[in-house]
């Protein structure tokens, strides 16, 4: 029973911060699936969205630290909705002068943007604290639910230790909801817009602006507006992050786990399919779970086992770029008539 | 070496296109060593289609090209060159930040001998190159440029040269000056398969021509035939 | 007052700015051709830092002499090292083009830019898997640089070696590029594929010469980076590579020579930044002027056509 009480709060822990993931695939599938804006700075955003929420719902600066604002406490919601909109203002005052740009110089210029965001970060410890992160930042509802939890563990002394144990995991099991609960919103919300005709111009951008422009659609307007939902649900997902895992500084958000680990799960889903990205993020935060279990049978710890995981995902990247370059549930690409030549390679 | 009989190029009956859309249905056409014969029709038609076909940047999905005997339908372009055809695309026909003279080498690429010989001979054809030898080639003017491209798909001394609308976008002065070169370029014993918008002047110096239309032979004849002919006149012919 | 910091920033801003041409060049060069813009070059050169490490090791063990060649501070086993890593580097470019890049490259250029970006994760992982995150050094010894009179300063032999050394460099790719055969195909090629095909040029065999050219120098790059920091980490590439991609842009993408302009500006700026600026913003302005060069001129400023 114990077996089954530490598979069930592995599992929990599993899926929080894979439906945490999925809310990033979301945001990217706006940008990129739907719309063909690629971004590699997704971290950035994520970043953003986490700091953001945890100033203005977290602890008000201690005396140890450098940091000097922030920590309104005010109640999660306001962190999480602040979270959204400064994400989304931010990609809004990118977004000028960059979508303009071709697809790969846009790639360029949002490693770029990812860079600054980092530094920012890194060297403003008035705002971040930089390195030594923020602390302590309170998670929704956790005061009530542990209180509550520990009194009726109090009224019944006798309950088998599994069960206690399952209690005591209790919050988490809320939080989950709330993930889950987000997610589900966000995703029938995607769904609604992208089939709407909005939904239908953003699709005609990514598969030729060039007619789009020329039927009169303002081109520049819509990948502003894909290009900030998405951050602002990349910022959403920030805040989840936040107030799960209590602390956060500058390594939180690193390239691999804030966007490249994205990417692959977009990818393998399927971009262009709002279902595909919550799919591909379970399953390849799955992968990446296994391959830890993997590597610890081997015997290896630390830098090396975390190399070698990376390595691992890299790979299916390009064996799914190779084989199967739609993903899962990915639609096939629309061929247009008028092909460029094939290159013969000789 | 070709007799009589045996043309030095035949295309049979080829299908080809770009990907689920075919653009010639069952497309024939010859070239007699020696010849000078010139492709019309209008837009859309398929002529540029025919010679990337007959060049190996699109393979035929039907019919067999055969060029001074041998089959050579569906090969690539890098083998293609080494039988002797060569080729001069309609636009982007130059390598713009080479000079001149390096463009022509680029021309004489495969060759293993030396070519100096070969590059003066073009400098004869086309004298203005002479003296822009190491000017780079994105500098040149339109005529300038369109006898870059001619000189450096001589370089090969090819059998049969293909020409892609050579005087697409040159004033009048210079497309009676291409069409003279190309005359003197057959009379050296180059035959020539040419496509052109320009078709009386194309064919007035033409042995004969075919006439393409939407992907299909509709008329061939001499050179002469097909001026002379009325309904082709005020159908195809225009200006 | 500040005025005078300028030449010696200049004496930084040309260390750093050779090392940056170097990979600018291979990603040039390699990005002109192929028309993708590819991610993993930073970890290239981080991968010739490497391998030049491990070459160096081994060269000791064997019982190569390693007294330093006075006045700079490695002797012949580093430069050794340095032409087998440069070697050895374009042959792996070469196995992940024909393993990776190769199969994809009729799908069109994000595709291969997604898939440059797992293969640099790839690479620094797989660096990190063997040396570890933490730094490593060719040569433990700190120099001491050499006051330079009449110009107010200071530079270490070392330095001047490396700058010396991507010149070489330079002008023996430039001799390639115009006076040999393969090298004219390769601006042929790089100007026009198609056309390169149809002349007969065995166009895939140009595209390997670029893969082996291109990442020998950004090897080089980085073994030269390894001696100017001291050490390498397996960081130094991801980190190297917005300087790099500026640099590309503001010298217009398959222009080499660009590369080189581009290379040399934006180590001057991000050095000369630091009169007005932070030090820890230096990254960030690379990054601005590449957005700058963008939206007003994104050919770059020797751009083709």
């Amino acid at each position: 029973m114990d077996f089954i009480v530490g598979i069930l709060n592995y599992a929990v822990f599993f899926a929080i911060t894979a439906g945490i993931f999925a809310i990033l695939c979301l945001g990217l599938n706006i940008q990129w699936g739907y719309t063909g804006l690629f971004n590699i700075g997704i971290a950035g955003f994520y970043a953003i969205g986490a700091y953001t929420s945890a100033l203005l719902s977290g602890p008000p600066p201690g005396p140890m630290d450098w940091r000097v604002v922030g920590g309104f406490q005010l109640p999660w919601p306001v962190g999480f909705l602040g979270a959204a909109l400064v994400s989304g203002f931010i990609a809004f005052l990118i977004a000028i002068p960059t979508l303009k740009l071709k697809e790969d110089y846009l790639a360029i210029a949002t490693i770029g943007i990812a860079e600054v965001i980092r530094l920012v970060l890194k060297n403003e410890s008035w705002l971040t604290n930089s390195v030594w992160g923020i602390k302590h930042i309170p998670a929704p509802l956790s005061s009530l639910i542990e209180r509550s939890i520990s009194l009726f563990l109090k009224k019944n002394p006798d309950l088998p230790f599994w069960l206690q144990k399952l209690f005591s995991n209790a919050y988490n099991f809320f939080y989950l909801g709330l993930v889950i609960f987000i997610l589900i919103i966000l995703y029938l919300v995607s769904e609604k817009m992208i089939r709407s005709p909005w939904g239908r111009v953003l699709r005609g951008i990514r598969e030729d602006e060039l007619a789009t422009a020329t039927a009169g659609k303002n081109v520049f307007w819509f990948k502003m507006q894909a290009f900030v939902i998405g951050a602002m649900l990349m910022g959403m997902a920030g805040s989840l992050y936040a107030h799960y895992a209590r602390f956060i500084d500058a390594s939180s958000f690193e390239p691999f786990f804030g966007t490249f680990l994205i990417w692959v799960m977009l990818i393998v889903g399927g971009s262009g399919n709002n279902l595909g990205a919550i799919l591909g993020a379970f399953i390849i935060w799955g992968i990446w779970a296994g391959t830890e279990f993997f590597t610890s049978q081997l015997g290896l710890t630390g830098y090396r086992a975390a190399s070698l995981r990376i390595i691992f995902v890299g790979v299916i990247l390009e064996i799914i770029l190779i084989l199967r370059p739609r993903g899962i549930l990915g639609e096939e690409k629309i061929v247009s008539l008028i092909l460029k030549q094939n290159k013969k390679g000789g | 070496m070709e007799d009589d009989l045996n043309p030095l190029l035949k295309v049979e009956k080829i299908k080809a296109g770009y990907g689920e859309t075919e653009i010639l249905h069952s497309v024939s056409c010859e070239v007699k060593e020696g010849e000078i014969v010139t492709i019309i029709g209008p837009n859309g038609a398929g002529k540029s289609t025919l010679m990337k076909a007959i060049l190996g940047l699109l393979k035929p999905t039907q019919g067999r090209i055969i060029f001074n005997g041998k089959d050579i339908t569906g090969k690539n372009p890098n083998q293609i060159v080494r039988e002797g055809i060569c080729y001069v695309p309609q636009s982007d026909n130059i390598f713009p930040s080479l000079t001149v003279e390096e463009n022509l080498e680029m021309g004489a690429f495969i060759r293993k001998d030396d070519y100096k010989n070969k590059i003066e001979e073009i400098y004869e054809i086309f004298p203005d190159l002479k003296e822009r030898r190491k000017t780079k080639a994105k500098k040149l003017s339109g005529g300038q440029r369109q006898m870059v491209a001619i000189g450096r798909a001589l370089m090969l001394d090819p059998l049969l040269l293909l020409l892609d609308e050579p005087s697409a976008g040159l004033s009048p002065k210079l497309v009676q000056v291409i069409f003279e070169k190309i005359e003197k370029i057959n009379e050296k014993g180059v035959s020539i398969l040419m496509v052109e918008q320009n078709a009386r002047k194309a064919l007035s110096i033409s042995h004969r021509g075919y006439v393409l239309v939407m992907g299909k032979n509709r008329f061939e004849g001499s050179g002469d035939a097909i001026l002379n002919n009325e309904e082709i006149g005020k159908l195809y012919l225009g200006e | 007052m500040i005025l005078s910091r300028i030449p010696q920033l200049v004496v930084y801003g040309c260390v750093s700015g050779s090392i940056i041409t170097l990979g600018a060049i291979g990603l040039s060069l390699t990005s002109g051709i192929l028309k993708f813009a590819n991610f993993a070059h930073g970890d290239v050169m981080a991968t010739g830092a490497f391998l030049a490490l491990f070459f160096l090791f081994v060269l000791q063990k064997i019982g190569l002499p390693s007294t330093p060649l006075h006045p700079l501070s490695f002797g012949l086993p580093l430069i050794f090292a340095f032409v087998l890593s440069m070697l050895t580097t374009g042959g792996i470019a070469v196995a992940i083009d024909r393993v990776v890049y190769k199969r994809l490259r009729t799908t069109g250029s994000i595709t291969l830019l997604i898939a440059s970006v797992g293969v640099a994760f790839v690479l620094r992982n797989t660096l990190q898997f063997i040396w570890g995150p933490d730094p490593r050094y060719y040569i433990k010894k700190i120099q001491k640089s050499i006051k330079v009179p009449f110009l107010g300063i200071r530079i270490k032999p070392d330095e001047i070696f490396i700058i010396i050394i991507a010149l070489f460099l330079v002008i023996l790719l430039h001799l390639f590029l115009t006076r040999t055969r393969t090298g004219k195909a390769m601006r042929a090629t790089s100007d026009n594929i198609d056309l390169a095909q149809v002349s007969g040029i065995d166009t895939e065999n140009i595209v390997k010469w670029t893969w082996v050219i291109g990442s020998a120098l950004a090897a080089a790059g980085g073994v030269l980076a390894g001696i100017e920091n001291k050490f390498i980490t397996p960081s130094l590439g991801w980190d190297m590579l917005l300087p790099i991609f500026a640099a590309v842009i503001l010298g217009g993408i398959g222009n080499p020579y660009g590369a080189m302009v581009g290379g040399m500006i934006i180590g001057l700026s991000a050095e000369l930044s630091t009169l007005f600026i932070s030090t820890s913003y230096k990254p960030a302005v690379a990054f601005i002027i590449m957005i700058v060069m963008l939206l007003i001129k994104p050919k770059g400023i020797l751009g083709e056509e």
